[in-house]
């Protein structure tokens, strides 16, 4: 009791910050990094260029993460809207004088960094909505006038990221919003009112998407089709997967991914390594860690007493839920391939850094997730 | 303080069904990741092997072709070649610029590189230059660092070490057309060749050999990471000739420049000794790819190099056919050999006068005279007392105008004319068809190979076949023996009535061919002169007297034979000469055939014996 009455205060000290953050936690994420050194290892056959650089990124990114975590989440909740501003005036940027990666516009430098912001606009609109709805009583989030400006604030930057153009992320960001709307309580039946036209709206959007992109849904309706054009991705990668069997070929043993049938292997395709060297085995550990990772954020959530948190961890672990699912679900050939990368296994650093920094957001929650910081209604 | 406002108790639902949803769908992708990698694990297993393993073939080496003390003559040479690795190389062009400097390339062959470096991907080495002579490979060494990209390797050529003096044999090989690929799978690997003439031709599939096996394990690529397994190929059989290539050296020497060919047969089995044609040409140039200019100056040469005379060449035989106009009509019993004929110059039939080719005529002659002199009027009344269809009968038995069972391909068979092949042709046959007949004009064409056939068989009674292999991958073929061969169906007593006119026809004071006379006393040659036109020459010009063959356009002149054997005695070899457009087989012909005779007898080959094995330097590895 003691200690918690300590906790209540604004500004309890710094050891008793870091002695919250929840180090179990990390060690999941450890976990999955692990995971994404050994994938990566065998992708490249070595440590080098991927595995090493990986963990000292990785490692780097949990210290920033412990630092976002002893921040205060009351002025997180402050920063959310300027962040959010910041998010789409970087989405605006990257459209202007972005740099071109296959075929789309998604990231810039800044600094000598690579900075996708897409990336952190999903971070940035999960703060931005959880302290709208942190906000709002029950009776006010059941106005349908109150829940206009966070529509306008998810649907600016999924236009935005949609004319990357990026399909995928747009969809997740599309979904995350949702999913912090579905937490504050928003009615039922709004959502089926927003869902319903969807079937209509993806028909009319088809005819409007980008050739690449249709191009991806028709490949991934008839993989077979195009054996060696756009189709081949996803049938290496579902040989890579079904050859490993139940046991797996073993490390460095896998076929396809060792002798470079598998496109892309070291970013999106890095799930399909683990499945064919580890087997079914292996995959269902790997989502089992992540599950328990997604769950465990989502416990995180329901142990925190103020909505700004709450909201905040359902965001962010439907975030990388999403991804996860994304990611998997694309290797196996069971939704069009979009470039999502397997947060924490796959190579590339700035998809690393934001998502660590949405772990630190979530951490931080968890270190205040008692701390004084009321909402409407909550008195 | 009471937190717990109905906003907080429906986020608990919701994020517990949330929870629950998330628990699902990961479920869901185990559930799915269990039917791709367990239940149809075994499918995409075996997928994944066709995607890693890539079978190929290793190209067999090629056969040798030896001649019959086992000297090779078409073998393999190492083939020095410069190859591009782009990968390996910084710049390209700068790499080729380099090399340039050190081994010319021409502008043609710099396009055949950039478009062999754009077709295949990077690691695969490209063709820069081949057959590099160790100047050129030293050069490239040392300039090594300054030529990134550039390897230097050892390839496979074929090679002819007697080069032109035998090309019409051996023949040649050349890279295999899309239709041949299609009949044989091996012949689409890179380098490898097919027969395209001669022995290489005949015997292209027992000198090809049987392709390797290689699997290799690949990358997406197509890189090869690892050999998993190999077979190797079996090596082509090696073809042993019947050809003595020194004396085929000596023969197409003597030839020198005229265009002209010969033919040695061992008159006893058949065996090809030489068989020369001249001009020829450089077989090993067909391996590379001949330029346009090459076959153009081979095209327009007249004196053709390109065509094996000896098999494909058609010629009236003129004179030399007598022998067989003799034995139809000692055979038919229409003339005995001590029956007496005039030749006063000429002979009438009808209202058309024959001409002797001695003005003046012969006067009385029986046959061995009318061999001896060829008097031309004899054979006109042989002729006419034979009829054409014995005397077409018994030329086909002695080898003219009929398909030889000569093992190269290409052959010709000439022709040998009958009333009813006349017939077929729309005319009826005339008594003076005959008569030209007799003395080996008119319709009667031969090649120089059934023209040695059929002095090889007039010398042993025997109906041998020319045949230029002795020995298929080390076993040798029948056909060595006398008695292989079935005896002519003619008289012995016959066949010793002609033998004596062409032994007079060398040896006697007055014969046609004295300048046939071997020089060793203890070798006599029996022969015949023959003189072919290639025009026929009108009766005003020959009655003006002003005819004179020797000023005529070359291409009009007319062609020069003779044939032979010798010993007489105890006949060895056969021998047939053929000088296009040589005049008279007398001046011409007759010096050559002594003279190929005299080496064939004292280099004696069918008598020699074989060198032991070991310095033949064996077939089998």
């Amino acid at each position: 009791m003691m200690q918690r009455r300590l906790w209540r205060e604004a500004s309890f000290d710094l050891t008793g910050k870091i002695l919250q953050i929840n180090w179990l936690y990390v060690l999941l994420l450890c976990g999955l990094a692990g995971v994404g050194y050994t994938a990566l290892y065998s992708a490249a056959g070595g440590p080098e260029p991927y595995a090493t650089r990986h963990v000292l990124r990785f490692a780097a990114a949990v210290v920033m993460m412990a630092g976002i975590a002893l921040v205060d989440i009351r002025l997180i909740a402050r920063l959310a809207w300027p962040l959010y501003g910041v998010g789409v005036a970087l989405l605006v940027l990257v459209l202007k004088m972005g740099h071109v990666g296959k075929g789309a516009q998604r990231w810039i430098e800044l600094g000598g960094l690579q900075v996708q912001p897409s990336e952190f606009m999903k971070v940035a609109l999960v703060l931005a909505l959880a302290s709208w709805f942190h906000r709002a009583s029950w009776e006010r989030i059941g106005n349908p006038l109150f829940l206009i400006p966070p529509i306008i604030a998810v649907l600016v930057p999924v236009g935005l990221i949609l004319k990357e153009p990026n399909l995928g992320t747009a969809v997740i960001t599309a979904i995350v919003g949702g999913c912090v709307f579905f937490a504050a309580g928003v009615r039922w039946w709004k959502f089926v009112l927003v869902a319903a036209p969807i079937p209509f709206a993806a028909r009319i959007a088809y005819d409007h998407l980008h050739d690449y992109q249709r191009a991806r849904i028709d490949t991934f309706l008839h993989p077979e089709s195009d054996p060696l054009g756009a189709g081949y991705n996803i049938i290496q990668s579902k040989i890579a997967l079904g050859s490993g069997g139940m046991w797996g070929k073993g490390f460095l043993q896998g076929t396809q991914g060792q002798l470079d049938f598998l496109p892309e292997k070291q970013t999106d395709f890095i799930f399909t390594i683990l499945g064919e060297e580890f087997g079914w085995v292996g995959s269902v550990a790997v989502l089992a860690l992540i599950t328990l990772i997604v769950l465990g954020g989502m416990l995180i959530a329901l142990r925190c007493r103020h909505q700004f948190g709450r909201l905040v961890a359902v965001g962010l672990s439907c975030n990388f839920f999403m991804y996860v699912f994304v990611n998997i679900a694309m290797v196996m050939g069971a939704i069009p391939v979009g470039g999502v990368p397997l947060p924490l296994v796959s190579h590339g650093g700035s998809a690393m850094i934001m998502v660590m920094v949405g772990f630190g957001v979530l951490m931080s929650v968890h270190v205040h997730r008692d701390v004084e910081f009321a909402g409407a209604g909550d008195t | 303080m009471r937190r717990d406002t109905r906003r907080t108790g429906v986020f608990t639902r919701r994020a517990l069904l949330m929870m629950g949803g998330q628990a699902a769908v990961l479920g869901a992708l185990g559930a799915r990741l269990y039917q791709l990698q367990v239940v149809d694990g075994g499918r995409y297993a075996t997928l994944a092997e066709e995607n890693r393993i890539s079978a190929r073939m290793i190209a067999p080496p090629r056969g040798r072709i030896l001649d019959r003390y086992g000297t090779v003559v078409a073998g393999s040479r190492m083939n020095w070649r410069a190859l591009l690795i782009a990968e390996q190389a910084t710049d390209v062009q700068a790499t080729l610029d380099g090399f340039s400097r050190i081994v010319p390339l021409s502008e043609h062959e710099r396009a055949r590189i950039d478009r062999d470096l754009h077709r295949h991907r990077r690691f695969i080495p490209v063709m820069v230059r081949e057959f590099l002579t160790w100047d050129d490979m030293a050069a490239i060494e040392v300039n090594a660092p300054d030529l990134p990209g550039i390897m230097v390797d050892v390839g496979s050529t074929r090679m002819y070490p007697f080069g032109d003096k035998l090309a019409h044999v051996v023949g040649y090989v050349a890279p295999p057309s899309e239709a041949d690929v299609a009949d044989d799978p091996v012949l689409s690997l890179p380098g490898i060749r097919v027969g395209r003439a001669g022995v290489e031709k005949y015997h292209d599939v027992a000198l090809r050999g049987r392709a390797g096996a290689v699997q290799l394990e690949v990358n997406a690529v197509g890189r090869v990471i690892r050999e998993l397994d190999r077979q190797e190929g079996v090596q082509g059989e090696d073809v042993g000739l019947t050809i003595d290539a020194g004396l085929q050296e000596s023969v197409v020497d003597r030839l020198g420049n005229e265009s002209a060919s010969a033919v040695v047969l061992d008159c006893r089995n058949g065996e090809v000794m030489a068989m020369a044609t001249n001009p020829s040409f450089d077989p090993s140039l067909f391996n590379s790819g001949v330029s346009q200019q090459q076959w153009v100056e081979w095209t327009r040469d007249r004196r053709t190099p390109l065509i094996n005379k000896a098999t494909v060449g058609l010629y009236a035989p003129g004179s030399t056919f007598k022998m067989a106009v003799a034995l139809a009509g000692l055979e038919a019993k229409a003339i005995t050999p001590g029956d007496h004929i005039n030749c006063p110059g000429y002979l009438d039939i009808g209202d058309t006068r024959f001409h002797c080719w001695r003005k003046g005529g012969h006067g009385t002659l029986d046959l061995k005279g009318g061999l001896k002199n060829s008097c031309d009027v004899y054979f006109y009344e042989v002729a006419r007392r034979t009829g054409i269809d014995k005397i077409a009968a018994m030329s086909r038995r002695l080898g003219l105008g009929v398909e030889l069972e000569i093992d190269l391909p290409g052959q010709r068979a000439g022709l040998v004319p009958t009333r009813e092949w006349r017939m077929s042709k729309g005319h009826p046959w005339n008594i003076g068809d005959t008569i030209v007949s007799g003395i080996g004009q008119g319709y009667i064409q031969v090649t120089p190979l059934q023209l040695a056939t059929y002095a090889a068989r007039l010398a042993s009674g025997r109906a041998i076949q020319p045949h230029l292999t002795r020995k298929l991958g080390g076993v040798p073929q029948p056909g060595t023996q006398p008695e292989d061969w079935p005896p002519l169906a003619v008289a012995e007593r016959s066949l010793h009535v002609v033998r004596e006119g062409m032994w007079a026809v060398v040896n006697e004071p007055g014969g046609t061919a004295p300048l046939a006379k071997l020089p060793d006393p203890r070798w006599q040659l029996a022969g015949k002169t023959g003189s072919a036109q290639v025009r026929r020459v009108s009766r005003e010009l020959r009655e003006s007297g002003k005819f004179d063959s020797e000023k005529l356009p070359w291409e009009y002149r007319p062609h020069a034979l003779f044939v032979a054997y010798a010993p007489y005695d105890a006949p060895r070899y056969a021998l047939a000469v053929v000088v296009e457009h040589g005049n008279a087989g007398a001046a011409a012909a007759a010096p050559l055939a002594r003279d190929i005779m005299n080496e064939v007898m004292t280099r004696d080959p069918a008598s020699r014996t074989e060198p032991p094995v070991s310095q033949v330097a064996e077939v089998k590895k």
